[in-house]
């Protein structure tokens, strides 16, 4: 054997020592994340604006998928009505794991200005939310930022979800 | 120039009241004066029991007996032209005479002339559907009955229109709170998850975004800093931070520094 190449099979396996799995897997992962097309109200203005040509989510391996099955993140962008949050559950149970969701706007986060009857005093009553992002609507770039600490986000966590820790609603 | 509000204590109150503000009243018009008009009620008073009828904001009110309501319709569009009903609702009387008011606004193409069709019901009582003449009349007797709880006799469909079908009360009685009664509060958490887990999830958050004055756990303020939570009653001291000059610009001086510039 010449004595550049490498003997795999000596000195106890690999090589390579595997220390990172999950810095590997977390990159996958937050360089792609898939956003669902899926809007409430006027935030999801600034969401399509966000998608569109002159801000660029796709830069940002961030391409909207028009299925919850395909997506990982859901961006809740607007007001959720209580009449719509079933529909909201839903679509969120169908997507697969790991998922993660934006919410937002003032609306989602606390029902803003909408203190009535009819809409869901902050959609982390129905689903976990791992970003909060205030603003009424919040401009492209905010939501921009916001994906970014997403990224982070994910970037710190362990790529086995289990051992991260879960909330209360994500179990149920 | 604009006229100056003080803006001190704003937030102690929820909107500025005028105290010599009067209320504004629409003059009402004998019906006698507009031809159009004298000849309508003319023809709805042959056939229909005409409570009271006067013409306001160019329009003419008509008020009827809540039995005659789909007799005065027919009336209107087969032989007066009216062939659009624009609008269909009701207002709550409940509490000043236990009375709901609905009303019938009609529009004439032909002349551009609008007919308002008052009637009043007791609560609880049904009032005949106008389906079968306009077919506008379908959603909004819908949306009455999810608003009101006024149900159409002879409705083809009478259901919920915008509320949930599984949903309690019906929002736009006075009786009906504006933050939704407990059902309300509710909802999506029983939908979703079960009675069982109003627990874990908790009640609604509510809080009005109101600044508290001597809250220091939620608030802080510039110039008066005091440690988190401590009791600032008895009235805050101005403490010796220094801040940067861009905190402190007082802009009421600006045109004066302007000139000393010059």
């Amino acid at each position: 054997m010449a004595q550049h190449q490498v003997n795999y099979a000596s000195a106890a396996g690999l090589p390579v020592a595997l220390t990172s799995v999950d810095k590997l897997i977390n990159w996958g992962r937050s360089n792609s994340l898939w956003p669902m097309t899926y809007g409430l109200a006027c935030c999801a203005i600034e969401m399509m604006a966000t998608g569109a040509s002159r801000y660029d989510f796709d830069r940002l391996g961030t391409i909207f998928r028009a299925s919850p099955r395909q997506s990982d993140v859901m961006i809740l962008a607007g007001t959720l009505s209580k009449k719509h949050s079933e529909f909201t559950r839903r679509l969120y149970d169908q997507m697969m794991e790991p998922k993660w969701v934006i919410s937002m706007g003032s609306c989602a986060n606390t029902g803003g200005m909408f203190n009535t009857y009819a809409t869901v005093q902050g959609v982390d009553r129905i689903v976990p939310v791992d970003i909060y992002l205030p603003g009424c609507a919040p401009r492209p770039e905010t939501l921009q930022y916001a994906l970014m600490m997403l990224q982070k986000k994910i970037r710190r966590e362990s790529a086995d979800m289990n051992k991260n820790t879960k909330q209360n609603l994500r179990m149920l | 120039m604009r006229k100056y509000t003080p803006k001190e204590n704003v937030q102690k109150k929820a909107y500025y009241t005028d105290r010599f503000w009067v209320a504004p009243s629409v003059p009402k018009i004998d019906v006698s004066e507009d031809a159009h008009f004298a000849k309508l009620l003319e023809m709805i008073k042959e056939q229909i029991e005409v409570k009271d009828a006067s013409i306001q904001l160019g329009q003419m009110i008509v008020y009827i007996n809540p039995k005659d309501n789909f007799a005065t319709l027919k009336l209107l569009k087969e032989q007066c032209d009216y062939a659009m009903c624009t609008e269909i609702s009701a207002v709550d009387y409940l509490a000043q005479d236990g009375e709901f008011e609905i009303f019938y606004q009609m529009l004439n193409l032909k002349k551009a002339k609008r007919v308002r069709i008052v009637t009043r019901i007791k609560e609880g009582q049904a009032i005949e559907s106008v389906e079968p003449l306009y077919n506008s009349a379908n959603f909004a007797e819908r949306e009455m009955y999810d608003m009101f709880g006024i149900v159409a006799n002879n409705h083809p469909f009478m259901k919920r229109i915008l509320m949930p079908d599984d949903w309690e009360g019906h929002p736009l009685l006075k009786t009906y709170p504006l933050e939704g009664d407990e059902a309300a509060s509710w909802y999506e958490v029983d939908k979703i998850f079960g009675k069982e887990y109003r627990d874990v999830i908790g009640p609604e958050n509510r809080d009005p975004s109101r600044i508290e004055r001597y809250d220091t756990k939620r608030f802080s303020r510039v110039g008066y800093e005091v440690p988190f939570d401590a009791d600032i009653t008895e009235g805050e001291r101005k403490t010796d931070i220094e801040y940067s000059e861009t905190l402190l610009v007082n802009y009421n001086k600006s045109s004066k520094q302007l000139d000393e510039r010059r």
